[in-house]
């Protein structure tokens, strides 16, 4: 960035426009301020979505049985206390779409990309606070949507988050298919619309607005996790907002573009030469790398943190930048493994398995990676530190059953089985949740200059990391034994009766974790209030953002931006007293920075 | 009244929070580093993170030892079966010993290196060999996976019609299964739901004039033959449906508008299945399972005893009772099977005379 421009933004930061309380904490257009704003509405989004999943796996576990909660919550729906079938798929369609989008894509990416693009790259703020803004509010407008369609006389949406026509197109198919669904593709076009916003602004903030002496090369892999996460999403969004569109035309305005030959409650409809398959390409165009723009950051945080707190270097740095990006450009090339027996044809589906396999090879470039750079460490067992230990230990356990999911053939008999929902569980549901609370734990303080209370956190991911397991794991086993999902109750099966106690166990692992889940939300908001005052640079981290005040100003740093001189990860560097060196640091005379 | 005393209590806790916040502020002057883990933390953790490692590998053999008898992988009741199972478990294994160690090493690295104070890690930033090997490996492994998987998938998905193979139309609906035998010709009459018309009970919508048609065979229930290749022509009325063998390893979607395929084998008949020893474990264990739930299973009117049947499934979520979209599949040796289709109507003479 030229010297110009720093001025020009000093200057700015120089005559203090006055900020009312409108502008500080609602409409405002600060990077710091909007990142907490998506992270607080992300994780009221996330409350739900959990108790919807405490819910469901009630009845899977206790299939048709009267239960307090369900009568407490959901009232009519739960007629004696005993859930009604159709508000079981609700639920769980629900609960896919708040999760995946609205806490693991905006509350995890809306959040940390935010807080941390500018402080990182040294930046006094987002290349336009005003679309940073104006993204916030449409996210928020979208979830507002999406709380709403909760609430109409037919039912939410309830044809499954992947929303297959033609269930999620004819009301007369489904309840929910009626205003629920309306409702879910307004939300869905808004929170898209707010996505792109957002991505468009990090990529030209990353690309614009380093300070001197950031080079591409020595940004730290938060920055570069949440870049190619920004470019996965402008590129993929746009065609799930297609896909909505072209689905609201043939709800709405009758045409046949996924709807055909179709014979329902006694009535042949007009449809005529769409097709279903179409959508699913569309969907899952943006579907598969949608699971990469939940995972990068996820990972990204996690290495910055497992470099920190392993007071080491990240191990293969170059390493992890290509993995990053191969795995960018094949999660656009996948998108056919959801679709192995769609009815597409079946050289597709070899070319697909072919492609899926291949990303396995970043991605086990990246574990090792972690695990080497663990090797002779001196690792400081922060909460933060833990998540991302455990991040790395769920995203092995997970990944691996991909090479199962990901084989045309193998899939043919797990496909939408338990299997499934156990694999991407950990993969990238609790994956990507790890990294969200390792991320919390750790800037924390730069949020809120507080610090997290630390045995209130270590109490919070043992009792998780367990629970996890302890849901997912026995999962795989009944997924094998070819439990479908979405089954509102397996009691119509004989067959699957010897599923029932595993299902049991599933499910009070299930409880005990959203519980805990308890503690997290306490300290959370207790310490953004009365937490212990941080020191400015609480984990002695090399980034940048622990160089600026902990108080927040409007333009990140008083005075000058700091210049970089090296990458983020000179940690224990021989030659140096401290066991870190912040990237501002000039190099000492005759010290070598790391060619990479 | 008691909305104005709400409003004062809210009032008072919130000044209370506020006046808290500052004693607590007042009380911290400067700031501590006290939430930062300490020695003692790391090596708590440290040995926590070992008892983790115990944890894993305990919840894996306890879901072996309890729920090992649950997968299927072994005891297929079609021709592609075995061939499928194998390289399931031998991705399984793979999957079993990359799992084990480097949940080892993640786990033992983290308890190892637990920082202590005065320490310094090593400054180890990269190594092209090492980052070579476990790029190397991986390709190496991938690809023999690749390959066997695509093998498989080939044999499977392509359908060899000189073998003659008998024709069977799955067709879903909202929520429940047909299927249509394609008679003597061989050959599935043309259909479409257009022609659907309840009042002459031609259900599904076939092309009355079609020659083809004419000797078509619905039933509820589907009959095949052990030993001869069947082919499958998947159908449906309303909204994806997903028909799901999972004893045969069979699965292919229903979808409105278009016909899709899969065809197999069947290789073991229902009877015969019924006497396998691990079968018959499986359904003693079940029905051990019912004796206890006997209540609530007469309640729901289903028979208390199970007894082994293969099953056609809907795996595509497709409305409110999904989850009971389901047809008998009986596999029986080829003279049943004759007897059986003799005694079905065909579908000329199941329309009502004009």
């Amino acid at each position: 960035m030229s010297a110009h421009a720093d001025t020009h933004a000093h200057d700015d930061h120089g005559h203090h426009h006055k900020e009312t309380f409108v502008t500080k904490y609602i409409f405002s257009q600060d990077h710091k301020m909007i990142a907490k704003q998506y992270l607080i509405t992300g994780t009221i989004m996330g409350v739900i979505g959990v108790l919807m999943s405490i819910m469901f796996r009630m009845q899977i576990a206790w299939p048709e049985q009267p239960n307090v909660l369900f009568e407490a919550l959901l009232g009519k729906w739960a007629p004696e206390g005993v859930m009604d079938a159709d508000i079981y798929l609700a639920l769980v369609t629900i609960h896919g779409t708040i999760m995946v989008f609205f806490v693991l894509t905006a509350g995890l990416s809306g959040t940390f990309s935010n807080l941390l693009i500018p402080l990182q790259i040294g930046a006094r703020d987002m290349a336009s606070g005003f679309l940073n803004m104006v993204s916030y509010w449409l996210f928020f407008l979208s979830s507002v949507v999406m709380i709403i369609s909760l609430f109409v006389e037919a039912g939410p949406a309830a044809a499954g988050w992947t929303i297959y026509p033609p269930l999620s197109a004819l009301p007369m198919a489904q309840g929910g298919s009626g205003a629920g669904m309306t409702l879910w593709l307004v939300s869905m076009a808004i929170f898209i619309a707010s996505s792109l916003l957002g991505s468009l602004n990090y990529i030209v903030t990353v690309i614009n607005l380093r300070t001197k002496g950031m080079s591409m090369t020595r940004l730290p892999l938060t920055i570069w996790a949440f870049f190619v996460t920004a470019i996965i999403g402008v590129v993929s969004f746009p065609v799930l907002l297609s896909a909505a569109l072209l689905l609201i035309m043939d709800r709405s305005f009758g045409t046949s573009f996924f709807l055909s030959d179709i014979f329902i409650q006694g009535e042949v409809l007009h449809y005529q030469g769409g097709s279903p398959v179409l959508f699913e390409h569309l969907f899952w165009f943006l579907g598969h790398p949608e699971v990469y723009i939940v995972l990068l950051p996820a990972l990204g945080i996690t290495s910055e943190i497992i470099a920190t707190n392993s007071r080491k270097p990240i191990f293969g740095y170059r390493a992890m930048v290509m993995s990053i990006l191969a795995i960018a450009f094949l999660s656009t090339i996948v998108w056919g493994h959801h679709m192995f027996i769609s009815g597409m044809n079946p050289f597709l589906g070899s070319v697909f398995t072919f492609t899926t396999l291949l990303i396995a090879i970043p991605s086990a470039v990246k574990a090792f990676n972690y695990i080497t750079t663990l090797w002779k460490g001196n690792l400081q067992m922060n909460p933060a530190m833990l998540f991302s230990i455990g991040l790395v230990s769920t995203f092995i356990t997970g990944g691996l059953t991909g090479i199962i999911l990901g084989d045309s053939a193998l899939d043919i008999n797990v496909h939408d089985t338990y299997f499934v929902v156990a694999h991407f569980h950990l993969v990238m549901g609790i994956s990507a949740l790890y990294g969200m609370f390792a991320g919390i734990y750790h800037w924390f303080p730069k949020m809120f200059g507080r610090m997290l209370n630390k045995n209130l956190g270590y109490l919070h991911f043992w009792v998780t990391a367990i629970c996890a397991y302890g849901v997912f794991f026995p999962m795989h086993f009944i997924g094998m034994a070819g439990l479908p999902r979405r089954y509102y109750t397996n009691s119509n099966f004989p067959l699957f009766d010897d599923t029932a106690n595993a299902n049991v166990v599933i499910t009070v692992f299930a409880i005990v974790g959203g519980i805990f889940q308890l503690v997290f939300l306490w300290n959370f908001f207790s310490s953004m209030f009365f937490g212990k005052k941080t020191v400015q640079n609480p984990w002695r981290s090399n980034t940048l953002e622990w160089t600026a005040p902990v108080k927040h100003i409007h333009g990140n740093w008083e005075g000058e931006i700091p210049h970089v001189h090296r990458w983020a990860y000179d940690y224990s560097k021989p030659g140096h007293d401290d066991d870190y060196v912040p990237q501002n640091i000039p190099l000492k005379d005759g010290e070598e920075e790391l060619q990479h | 009244m008691t909305a104005f005393l709400t409003l004062i209590i809210v009032l008072f806790i919130a000044v209370a929070i506020w006046q808290m916040v500052k004693i607590f502020d007042l009380a911290q002057v400067g700031t501590s580093n006290d939430q930062v883990a300490t020695d003692k933390d790391n090596k708590i953790n440290g040995y926590l993170m070992m008892g983790f490692l115990v944890f894993i590998y305990a919840i894996t053999i306890a879901s072996f030892w309890y729920l090992g008898d649950l997968p299927l992988m072994s005891n297929s009741a079609s021709a592609h079966g075995p061939g499928l199972d194998n390289l399931m478990i031998i991705s399984m294994v793979l999957i079993f010993i990359v799992q084990t160690f480097t949940q080892f090493l993640l786990h033992y690295f983290a308890y190892k290196y637990k920082g202590e104070k005065g320490r310094k890690a090593l400054f180890y930033a990269d190594n092209n060999t090492l980052e070579a090997i476990w790029t190397f490996i991986p390709v190496v492994v991938l690809a023999g996976l690749i390959i066997y998987g695509l093998f498989t998938w080939t044999s499977i998905m392509n359908i060899d019609e000189s073998e003659d193979p008998l024709v069977v139309e799955l067709y879903a609906q909202q929520f429940n299964w047909k299927a249509r035998y394609a008679g003597e010709d061989n050959t599935l009459g043309m259909a479409n739901v257009r022609l659907i018309d309840i009042d002459r009970a031609n259900i599904l919508g076939l092309d009355e004039s079609d020659p083809y048609a004419q000797d078509d065979i619905i039933t509820t229930e589907l009959h095949l033959p052990v030993g001869r290749p069947v082919l499958f022509k998947m159908r449906s009325q309303d909204v994806l449906h997903s028909a799901y063998m999972p004893h045969f390893r069979a699965q292919m979607n229903c979808v409105p508008g278009m016909i899709t395929q899969f065809g197999f084998t069947p290789t073991v008949t229902t009877a015969d299945m019924r006497q396998n020893p691990d079968i018959e474990e499986k359904v003693a264990n079940i029905n051990a399972i019912r004796l206890e739930n006997k209540d609530q299973i007469e309640a729901k009117g289903q028979e208390l005893t199970y007894e082994f049947d293969y099953l056609l499934l809907c795996n595509k979520i497709c409305g409110k009772s999904h989850y009971n979209m389901q047809m008998k599949i009986i596999v029986e040796t080829q003279e049943e099977y004759d007897a059986w289709i003799k005694e079905q109507t065909t579908f000329k003479n199941s329309l009502p005379t004009k």
